[in-house]
């Protein structure tokens, strides 16, 4: 088994190799696989993975690439994620990609899928439709449909053939892989200070540029490690981070708000990974029913997705508890319509339940952390003081 | 400073300010008459379908919109970021809220009734989820009907998304609807309103095509937005805006035989100067100010994509009264902004050419990242395929503070000298070839 600070390095790097060099040497290994970019939130990757391919997240480029031509397709008043990715559009690094997915989450990613078109990157780019309506007959089918346009595309592109055994092995290969990000979560729960949660985000974010067999060994060796004690537990308190599923915040941010004295012991970051909770069958018949049906009633609560009858605020306040945490930070991108329009009905659900909170706002390339440290020193301080 | 000269309004504006302060009326009654009242949006409305189980519709956007012409945002703004919006999100909703927490109080002055329903039906812009998200914990306990409309993603509808908005309709739509009136769907009804509909909208795409004629009797931006109001609010389906729409085509028609200008509140535009294809919404908070700078430079909007929010009619769609699901299933999907981004630039450049247009010009507006995201890089599209001067403004719908009328002022005067220059040259190559 590798050291464990020798993959933090490697997952250091891998989470933002804007080239996606790994992807790329993957594909080149053989003949017939194929790359698919997907956009945040989620996507079931599984199916990408039983059709020789790999699905790789697109995150954006955060604050590690300058954006000189990005800027110049997007107005002053819109979030900061879809300039990095046209930046890299533009430039070479997502020439080998063979398709594009973006889905539903808001305007933006969805007019970017647009943008894709009429620059014709890649061989299809596929707007991704979350169905809102979550009855099988009705929102099912109609997701079954949309998962089928994508089998189409990448089928069209290399042959492949998707036969149940391969499904329901993709799936067990994506149910394992959530089952240790989950333990990790649960071992931080415990003992926060073991892996920080610059560590935990890395180590999460390179699981989407990697494949998923080659992220579950590093996943496993991460929690062999931190079943051992490491570092030193100090006076932090324990905090939930919400808002930040789609444009990450910069690294600088996350660290900043642990050193002020927050052990982030549960965030959405890297929401897509963690979407589906629990297992999805592995060993049925119809292993793309099993992934619908899993959409359907298995996944996390999101402003992606429609919530009246299961509320967003209800589950935030049980992810809290669950967690054992004392507060709430309210932390999403600037000009975020779904995260900011569901701040004030989340802020108000917390108070009610007297949960602490605190919200801020960042860009993915927001380079002054000093305010946002000060806040979450202060937050932290006060609930030390009056918890 | 000399007060502003009283608008100029024609009959047919008259015609639809009474149809309005009779709904208003209607609504301020609803105690009394016991009818129930359904708020919903304006694209991917499914107005037949309300007033058939003789509800009434109220339309946040609308409010909103009055609001800002009010001078009353600003207020309601501050009043919803006071409670937690950030200033980065969609002004509509936060004027919206805004609203409500003060009273609810519509244009006519009457406080607007809480829902009964909330309908959910919209299209082209995820924002509407979150808006109702929010009205459904504004106002708890009232039932909430979602009718989720699929993207137009490939350029097309396809028979799977019509079945499954028919599917939603029909399983849960309309049943939450039937419970709310109290009564069962009539389908006959419903299919009678949908010929009505066809026959209103046929009218509003002859009026809207006599912008194609030299001069255009029409504005299709800004007086198009009083044009399109009776067909995408509450009045669709019925006798009254078939009426409206017959009157209007008449004055229009008038004109055109006249050979005469559009009207606007400054009087009637005595030359047409420049002939422009206008994307993206109006402001409404400076709207005459607005609109007066066009007017001052002889220019005339003869097509707008912000007239098609609530159906593109003239690309032949209409309610049809055989498959009335089927169609408002239609309707809903074939929204301006549910198509994607390369249709939307055909779209553009169909109206560039087909209305002989000097330029082209977007409004980019601060709320609303379903107009905004991607604008820049349609703009490139059609100034690369259509060799027309481009043009790039930035305001906002209801929020005055992004409204900057001498910034908008020098961009226009700019804009309207490279029109002229380029007219300038066009005509001296004509001669010499
Ligand atoms: S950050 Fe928010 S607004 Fe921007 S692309 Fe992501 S979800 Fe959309
Ligand atoms: S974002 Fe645009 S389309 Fe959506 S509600 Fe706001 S103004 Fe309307």
């Amino acid at each position: 088994m590798r050291q464990l600070n020798e993959i933090l390095e490697e997952c250091s790097v891998q989470a933002f190799d804007l080239q996606f060099n790994k992807a790329r040497s993957w594909k080149q290994e053989s003949d017939g696989r194929v790359l698919v970019g997907y956009l945040p939130i989620y996507f079931p990757r599984e199916i990408v993975h039983a059709l020789n391919g790999l699905a790789v997240g697109i995150l954006g480029t955060g604050d590690r690439k300058q954006i000189i031509k990005g800027d110049a397709y997007y107005q002053s008043y819109i979030c900061h994620l879809p300039r990095g990715i046209v930046e890299m559009a533009l430039d070479s690094s997502l020439l080998e990609f063979d398709g594009f997915i973006f889905p539903a989450i808001c305007d933006c990613i969805r007019n970017l899928s647009g943008m894709f078109k009429l620059a014709d990157k890649g061989k299809f780019q596929r707007y991704f439709d979350y169905p809102q309506n979550f009855n099988p007959t009705i929102g099912g089918r109609f997701y079954r449909h949309e998962i089928q346009k994508i089998i189409d595309d990448i089928q069209s592109i290399n042959g492949a053939t998707l036969d149940f055994e391969k499904l329901n092995h993709s799936i067990g290969l994506f149910n394992k892989n959530r089952q240790l990000i989950e333990e990790i979560y649960n071992i931080r729960q415990e003992y926060p200070w073991r892996l920080s949660a610059v560590d935990t985000y890395h180590i999460l974010r390179a699981g989407l540029v990697i494949p998923v067999e080659e992220h579950n060994k590093i996943l496993e060796d991460v929690i062999a490690h931190l079943h051992e004690e490491r570092g030193e537990p100090v006076d932090n308190i324990r905090v939930v981070i919400t808002g930040s599923f789609c444009e990450q915040p910069p690294v600088g941010l996350i660290k900043s708000i642990e050193m002020a004295g927050c052990y982030i012991v549960d965030d959405d970051y890297m929401l897509g990974s963690r979407w589906i909770q629990g297992d999805v069958p592995d060993n049925t018949d119809d292993p793309l029913g099993a992934l619908v049906n899993a959409f359907l009633t298995q996944s996390t609560f999101s402003s992606a997705i429609y919530d009246i009858d299961n509320s967003k605020g209800r589950k935030l306040v049980e992810r809290v508890k669950s967690r054992n945490a004392e507060g709430v930070i309210f932390s999403a991108a600037s000009f975020c319509d779904p995260a900011l329009l569901d701040r004030p009905d989340l802020q108000k659900v917390c108070d009610a339940s007297g949960i602490p909170n605190i919200n801020f706002q960042y860009h993915e390339n927001t380079g002054q952390f000093k305010v946002i440290k000060e806040q979450a020193g202060t937050f932290s301080d006060s609930i030390k003081l009056w918890a | 400073m000399a007060n502003p000269r009283e608008a100029i309004k024609e009959d047919s504006m008259i015609l639809q300010k009474e149809m309005l302060a009779n709904l208003f009326k209607e609504l301020g009654n609803t105690k009394e008459t016991g009818k129930k009242v359904v708020y919903t949006f304006v694209p991917g409305n499914l107005t037949e379908l309300i007033l058939s189980f003789d509800m009434l519709p109220v339309y946040p956007e609308i409010n909103a919109l009055q609001s800002g012409m009010r001078k009353k945002s600003a207020a309601y703004i501050r009043e919803a970021e006071k409670l937690g919006f950030s200033e980065d999100v969609c002004t509509y909703v936060k004027c919206d809220i805004g609203m409500m927490l003060n009273g609810n109080i519509g244009p006519t002055g009457e406080s607007i009734p809480p829902p009964d329903l909330l309908l959910l039906s919209y299209t082209g812009c995820f924002t509407f989820m979150k808006w109702f998200e929010n009205l459904e914990r504004l106002y708890p306990g009232v039932p909430i009907a979602m009718l989720h409309t699929p993207y137009q993603e490939d350029g097309q509808i396809t028979s799977d998304q019509v079945e499954y908005m028919v599917k939603q309709l029909k399983e849960e739509v309309i049943p939450k609807m039937e419970m709310v009136a109290g009564k069962k769907l009539d389908m006959q009804r419903l299919s009678n309103m949908m010929s009505k509909s066809a026959e209103a909208e046929d009218l509003l795409v002859k009026i809207l095509e006599t912008a194609k004629n030299k001069p255009s009797p029409i504005d299709a931006y800004f007086a198009g937005v009083y044009y399109i109001g009776p067909i995408f609010t509450a009045f669709r389906g019925t006798d009254e805006a078939v009426n409206y729409y017959k009157e209007l085509y008449k004055e229009v028609e008038q004109r055109l035989k006249l050979g005469l200008g559009p009207i606007t509140p400054e009087g009637e535009l005595k030359e047409e100067k420049f002939r422009l294809v206008v994307e993206g919404p109006p402001n409404w908070t400076n709207f005459r100010e607005f609109w007066k700078i066009f007017y001052d430079m002889g220019a005339v909007i003869v097509a707008s994509s912000y007239t098609k929010v609530g159906g593109v009619y003239d690309l032949g769609f209409r309610h049809n009264p055989n498959e009335p699901l089927e169609s408002l299933a239609k309707y809903c999907m074939g929204c301006y902004t549910n198509m994607n981004l390369p249709q939307r630039v055909n779209f553009l450049a169909d109206y560039i050419k087909d209305y002989q247009a000097d330029g082209f010009l977007i409004n980019s507006i601060k709320s609303c990242n379903s107009f905004s995201a991607g604008q820049l890089m349609m703009m490139r599209e059609i100034e690369k395929r259509m060799e027309v001067p481009v043009g790039f403004i930035e305001s906002d719908l209801v929020d005055p503070r992004y409204f900057s009328y001498a910034n908008i002022k020098n961009r226009l005067e700019s804009y309207f000298q490279m029109l002229e220059q380029r007219k300038i040259i066009m005509t001296q190559e004509a001669e010499t070839a």
